[in-house]
């Protein structure tokens, strides 16, 4: 990797001016650095500076009071993963956070490194590649290999958004705390991320001289059943070939309010209002949850390599339905 | 590239063979670190911009004091880095293989937990109690885990085995007693090519009774 310089950050306020001086790529932030120290082995990025913002006081709490969850965006994913009341009453975010990559990556990655952590896409990763996500002008996964790529809302980059933690977050309503030299802002973080027709070049809303600081979850109704299904090309650690987090609110069978939202098939994670419009006000069957499977892939266009991804998808839906009236 | 210099002459034993195997590729990267003799040390109370430093670095158990670039990973620093006083670290359990955070063979302990030292800056490291598999055993006794690894000869050709029982230890730190699948799920950052899986469950599961 290239050299760069490092600073220890000492508040929010330093942090955002240094990366006022510059626009993308100069000056950049770790955390736990899994996936920025990759990029940077790869020259995928060449900061000129890191800013390490562990040496931030207080940003890795994570309070769960009766309103809902604060959590840092330092806390670590082991310790979303094994937080007692997280496990209890947030099952979809504690499943999403024990399915992310290893327990070595777990230990150090963070909710707001996983949240802006960059594509996986190999055309991406590869520094010989210059391709449309980084300023060129092809995305090579349209007639290249397309096995991982997007099959919802790809246009015109068909990257998939790798996190696991986003999908689960999302389904439970949770908003982002940004702050940026003008103070701070609450976007909702189904807001948060953005597809490539409206900027190619990133995965979300947040401009150059921006941090994620926290996120909020809303406390779930009593009645409500949540979940992260998780589907992997191997047995052990690897990101989604799709996955899907859904929160359900049921009485008994039938199914009031439901939030579907899948991961590993598009550009940002993706809400399926039309599985959830399947799902509203009916008594969970074979039937009902394979019509919200099929609604949830009916606009999918595959590439060549991964029309898979539509039937995987599909059943992952159907499935999470069925656990809900289970 | 150069290659780390090692005096073998013909007498090359297995250990210094797998020593010197994959060290090739990062010794570049700590060598200008020694040459630039930078005196600045990264200071958290000032936030100012380093781009190399002298930093202190606890490994099991031992003070080291060593100049690093900002780019340099811990594990470099373990296998290739130079204390200030001239002393080679030398403490190469830790396994240059992957270099991207996916095989486990890097595997150290920082504040009792599993991390991929390849994955993580030197700079990173700073203030954390880091324990390699060098500072598992005391004196000669060896660690349950390494005991049990031996017992159940839960090792083929070796070269992932410090890995395997650094994140061995650091799950029976966290959890004495685990069943099967949670050893699978707390080595699942590890990787065997040889395929001794089955003998390293049973061994952490001997492991843990005698923990």
């Amino acid at each position: 990797m290239d050299k760069f310089s490092y600073v220890n950050a000492t508040s929010l306020e330093q942090v955002t001016s240094l990366l006022s001086e510059s626009g993308w790529g100069e000056v950049m932030l770790i955390a736990g650095g899994t996936d920025l120290v990759g990029e940077l082995k790869e020259y995928i990025e060449t900061p000129k500076t890191l800013v390490n913002l562990k040496t931030l006081p207080g940003m890795d709490s994570i309070e769960a009071e009766a309103s809902g969850l604060k959590i840092g965006a330092l806390a670590t994913i082991t310790d979303i993963a094994m937080h007692p009341t997280i496990q209890h009453h947030y099952t979809v975010l504690a499943q999403a956070a024990a399915s992310v990559a290893t327990p070595q990556i777990r230990n150090v990655g963070t909710l707001g490194g996983n949240l802006c952590q960059r594509p996986r896409c190999w055309y991406y990763r590869d520094e010989a590649t210059h391709c449309l996500k980084k300023g060129g002008d092809t995305c090579y996964a349209v007639d290249g290999l397309s096995k991982y790529h997007a099959i919802l809302g790809g246009d015109p980059v068909y990257i998939v958004h790798p996190s696991d933690l986003a999908p689960a977050l999302i389904a439970l309503g949770a908003s982002v705390k940004i702050v940026g030299p003008e103070g701070e802002k609450t976007v909702s973080l189904e807001e948060f991320f953005t597809l490539p027709a409206a900027n190619p070049f990133r995965e979300n809303v947040l401009e150059p001289n921006e941090i994620v600081v926290e996120v909020s979850v809303p406390a779930p109704k009593s009645n409500t059943r949540s979940f992260y299904l998780k589907a992997r090309e191997k047995g052990a650690p690897d990101f989604a070939l799709a996955s899907v987090a859904g929160v359900f609110q049921m009485n008994g069978k039938t199914c009031e309010a439901a939030s579907v939202v899948l991961g590993g098939v598009a550009p940002a994670p993706w809400r399926s209002k039309e599985a959830e419009a399947a799902l509203i006000g009916k008594m969970i069957n074979d039937a009902v949850s394979q019509q919200a499977g099929s609604d949830a892939v009916k606009d999918a266009q595959p590439l060549n390599d991964n029309a898979y991804k539509v039937t995987l998808t599909q059943n992952l839906v159907s499935r999470a339905a069925m656990m809900a009236a289970s | 590239m150069p290659e780390k210099e090692k005096k073998q002459g013909t007498n090359i034993s297995r250990r210094n063979f797998l020593k010197g195997v994959g060290t090739g590729t990062v010794a570049a990267t700590v060598a200008p670190s020694v040459l630039i003799g930078s005196e600045k040390a990264a200071d958290a109370q000032t936030g100012d911009a380093v781009a190399s430093a002298t930093i202190q670095l606890n490994i099991n158990g031992e003070t080291y004091q060593v100049e690093v670039e900002a780019r340099t990973t811990l594990l470099t620093v373990l296998r290739d880095g130079i204390d200030t006083g001239g002393n080679n670290i030398d403490l190469t359990g830790a396994k240059l293989i992957c270099d991207r955070g996916e095989c486990g063979g890097c595997t150290v302990m920082v504040d009792g937990k599993s991390v991929y030292a390849c994955m993580m800056l030197a700079m990173d490291a700073q203030g954390k109690q880091i324990t390699t598999v060098e500072g598992l055993a005391d004196g000669e006794n060896l660690h349950p885990v390494q005991e049990a690894f031996i017992k159940h000869d839960a090792l083929m050709c070796g070269f992932c085995t410090p890995g395997f029982v650094v994140a061995s230890a650091a799950l029976l730190g966290e959890n004495a007693n685990p069943t099967l699948e949670e050893i699978k799920i707390g080595l699942s950052g590890n990787t065997c090519r040889c395929g001794t899986y089955p003998f390293i469950f049973d061994a952490v599961k001997t492991a843990s009774q005698k923990m």
